[in-house]
C-alpha cells in the first residue's frame, strides 16, 4: 500500500502546496485551522479538485492534471469519515452501512453489515435513525460505513472533534483498535497534537498550507527543528537567541546564557524547550554555579487537573503579573513538595532537551 | 351542474400536477446545482407568473399556443380553448412556488451528505436519486402542495386561453364566476365550500411537512433534543469549506 501525493491549490487565503509519501503506516496530519489538511484529505478523496500535481494510489493514478486525469471519487476506492458524521439521515444506520456496498447478494450484505456493526459494537442498534444516536455513536457508524467498503485508504477528518471529551478517548480507543485490522492507509487530521500523537505513527506537520515537518512522531516531537514545527506540536518555551560560540547561546527573551548539545549553527535563531521538560531542583547546596542553572521566582500559578502550570522569572523578582520568562508544567505531587519553599527556587534546563530551532 | 366543472377541473389539476412535478423538479434541481452565466435572467424569468397580471400571462400564453407558434404552425396541435390549454395555463401559474421550493430544499442539502455518497462509489444521478432528493423530499413536497394548490385556483390566464365553456373548459373558479354572474348563489357556496376546503387541506398539508422537517424533530422528543442540539453543532471552520470553494 502507497499513496504519493504532490499538489498545488490555488486558495483565497493561501496556496496548497504538498508533497508526501504514506507507506504502510498511519499519517496524521497536524495543523492548525486553515492550514490545508482537510483540503489535503479532501483532494485526496476527490471532493475538490486541485489546481495542479498528482495523486497516485498502489499503481493507480487518482489524479494528473499533466496527464488529464481525475478519477471520480467513486472510483477511488476511498472511504471519509467526516468531522459531522455526514449519515444520510433518512437511512437506518444498516441501511448506511450497506449503501456503498454494490454486487452483493441481500444475505451477503446482510452479513458484511452486521460484522462491520460489531466491530464498532452497535449490533443492536442496526434499525435506529441517525438522529437517533449520540454523536460517540454516529461517528462509529460513519466509521463502519467508510470501513464496509473496504477501501484502499481511510481518510478521517477531525473525526472526534465535534464530541465530548470523554466521548473521545473512548471512540480514540476504539478506532486503534479498528485501525489494527485494517488493511489499507489511514491518514488522521487532527488539530489536536496529543490525539494524533496516540493515534499515528507518523506525522505530517501542516502551516499555511505548506508542510512544515514530516517523519516519525517521536522524531518531531524531540526535534522539531524549526519554530512553527515547536510552536504547533505544543513547545511552550522559545525565546531568540544570540551565539557565543559553538555550544552557548544567549536566550535574549529568557536573559539568561545557556549551553547546548548540539552545535550552534548560523541558521538557529531560537530556543525552546518543552514546558514539563524544566527541572526543579531539589539540592539546595551544589548549586550557583553549574550551567543552566537560574534562580526562578513564581509570577503566577494555573490549575488544571492533574497538573500545575507555573509561569517563572528568572534571575530577579517580577514586577508584574505579566513578566514571565518560562512555562513549566508539574505534576500536582511534585507541587505539594515545591510550593511552600522560600523563593528563588532552582531550574535546571537540561542540554539535551533543549532544541536549536530555525526560523 | 356541479360535477361537470369539479370533473374538469380534477383533470386540469392532475394534468398541470405532473407538468408542475416534471418541470418544476428538474428546474429546481438545476438552478440549485449550476451555476452558469444569466442564472439571475433565468429565475427572474421564471418567477415572472407570480407577479404579473393573469390577463399578461394568459396573453404570453396565447402567442405561445396559438396562430403563429411552433405548437400550432409545425406540429399542427390546436390547443386553444382546450382543457389541456387550462392546464397548462395552471401550470405555468404555479410553476415558480414549486421551482422555488425544490431550489431552496436542494440548496440546504448538506453537500457533505453527497460528497460521503460519491466517496461510496455512487454516481452523480444515484447521489441524485438516493441522496439528495429523499433529503430534500418534505420541502419539495410542499412546494408541490403549494403549486397544486395555486394551480387549481387558477383563473385569469386559464380563461384566456381556454375560455369558459360548460363541459369543456369551464373549472370550478370560472363556474364559480358564471354561478355569481347568473345569480345562481346556492351552486355558488357549494363550489365556494369545496374550492376553500380543498385549499384548506392542502396549505394544512404543506404547513404539516415543514413543521416536520428533520431538523423540527427533536421538539417531539424531549429526550433527544440535547444530543441533537450536539450533533449539528458546527465550528467555523468546517460549516462553509464547501461553498465558498476554501
Amino acid at each position: 500500500m502507497k499513496l504519493i501525493v504532490e499538489i498545488q491549490k490555488q486558495l483565497p487565503h493561501y496556496d496548497l502546496d504538498i508533497s508526501f509519501t504514506v507507506e504502510g503506516e498511519t499519517l496524521g496530519l497536524l495543523g492548525s485551522s486553515g492550514s490545508g489538511k482537510s483540503m489535503t484529505l479532501r483532494c485526496i478523496a476527490g471532493i475538490e479538485t486541485p489546481t495542479q500535481g498528482t495523486i497516485a494510489l498502489n499503481d493507480r493514478i487518482l489524479y494528473d492534471s499533466h496527464k488529464g486525469i481525475n478519477l471520480p471519487s467513486r472510483d477511488r476506492k476511498v472511504g471519509f469519515v467526516f468531522q459531522h458524521y455526514a449519515l444520510f439521515p433518512h437511512m437506518t444506520v444498516a441501511q448506511n452501512i450497506a449503501y456503498g456496498l454494490r454486487g452483493l447478494s441481500k444475505s451477503a450484505t446482510h452479513q458484511r453489515v452486521t460484522e462491520q456493526l460489531k466491530q464498532v459494537q452497535l449490533l443492536e442498534l442496526g434499525d435506529r435513525y441517525p438522529h437517533q444516536l449520540s454523536g460517540g455513536q454516529q461517528q462509529r457508524v460513519a466509521l463502519a460505513r467508510a470501513l464496509a467498503t473496504e477501501p484502499d485508504v481511510l481518510l478521517l477528518d477531525e473525526p472526534f472533534s465535534a464530541l465530548d471529551t470523554h466521548l473521545r478517548s473512548e471512540l480514540e480507543k476504539q478506532l486503534i483498535t479498528t485501525l489494527s485490522s485494517y488493511r489499507g492507509l489511514t491518514l488522521f487530521v487532527s488539530h489536536n497534537l496529543e490525539e494524533a500523537y496516540r493515534v499515528c505513527q507518523k506525522l505530517l506537520v501542516l502551516d499555511q498550507g505548506k508542510v512544515v515537518a514530516a517523519g516519525d512522531k517521536q522524531v518531531i516531537f524531540d526535534r522539531p527543528g524549526t519554530l512553527a514545527v515547536a510552536q504547533l506540536t505544543g513547545c511552550k518555551n522559545y525565546s531568540r537567541i544570540q551565539h557565543i560560540n559553538r555550544y552557548t547561546v544567549r536566550a535574549l527573551d529568557w536573559s539568561c546564557i545557556l549551553q547546548t548539545v548540539d552545535s550552534v549553527l548560523p541558521v538557529h535563531t531560537h530556543i525552546g524547550i518543552r514546558a514539563h521538560q524544566i527541572t526543579f531542583l531539589d539540592t539546595l547546596d551544589q548549586i550557583p554555579d553549574q550551567p543552566n542553572t537560574f534562580p526562578a521566582w513564581v509570577v503566577w500559578t494555573s490549575e488544571t487537573p492533574h497538573r500545575m502550570t507555573v509561569y517563572l522569572k528568572l534571575r530577579e523578582p517580577p514586577i508584574d503579573l505579566d513578566d514571565y520568562h518560562l512555562q513549566a508544567e508539574v505534576f500536582k505531587e511534585k507541587w505539594e513538595r515545591l510550593k511552600n519553599r522560600p523563593m528563588p527556587w532552582f531550574i535546571y534546563l537540561n542540554s539535551d532537551r533543549l532544541t536549536l530551532l530555525q526560523p | 351542474m356541479i360535477w361537470q366543472p369539479a370533473i374538469l377541473s380534477l383533470q386540469v389539476t392532475v394534468l398541470a400536477s405532473v407538468m408542475i412535478l416534471l418541470l418544476g423538479l428538474s428546474l429546481g434541481i438545476f438552478l440549485a446545482r449550476k451555476q452558469f452565466p444569466g442564472q439571475i435572467v433565468v429565475s427572474t424569468l421564471l418567477n415572472l407568473p407570480l407577479v404579473l397580471p393573469p390577463s399578461v400571462v394568459g396573453y404570453f400564453l396565447l402567442l405561445a399556443l396559438g396562430r403563429g407558434s411552433p405548437i400550432k404552425e409545425w406540429l399542427g396541435i390546436d390547443l386553444l380553448f382546450t382543457w389541456q390549454a387550462g392546464a397548462i395555463a395552471s401550470a405555468v401559474v404555479a410553476l415558480p412556488l414549486m421551482v422555488e421550493s425544490t431550489r431552496a430544499a436542494i440548496a440546504n442539502v448538506n453537500p457533505e451528505l453527497e460528497a460521503a455518497a460519491r466517496t461510496l462509489g455512487s454516481t452523480e444521478w444515484e447521489v441524485l436519486r438516493r441522496i439528495t432528493v429523499p433529503v430534500a423530499y418534505r420541502g419539495i413536497l410542499a412546494g408541490f402542495g403549494l403549486s397544486v394548490a395555486r394551480g387549481l385556483g387558477e383563473f385569469g390566464a386559464t380563461l384566456m386561453v381556454a375560455g369558459s365553456i360548460p363541459g369543456r373548459t369551464q373549472t370550478l373558479p370560472l363556474a364559480i364566476y358564471d354561478a355569481v354572474q347568473m345569480q345562481r348563489y346556492t351552486l355558488a357556496n357549494v363550489m365556494v365550500l369545496i374550492m376553500t376546503t380543498i385549499a384548506f387541506v392542502l396549505l394544512w398539508w404543506v404547513r404539516h411537512l415543514e413543521a416536520q422537517h428533520p431538523h423540527n424533530r427533536t421538539q417531539r422528543q424531549p429526550q433527544l433534543q440535547k444530543r441533537r442540539h450536539e450533533t449539528h453543532r458546527r465550528d467555523s471552520k468546517t460549516a462553509s469549506p464547501l461553498r465558498s470553494g476554501y
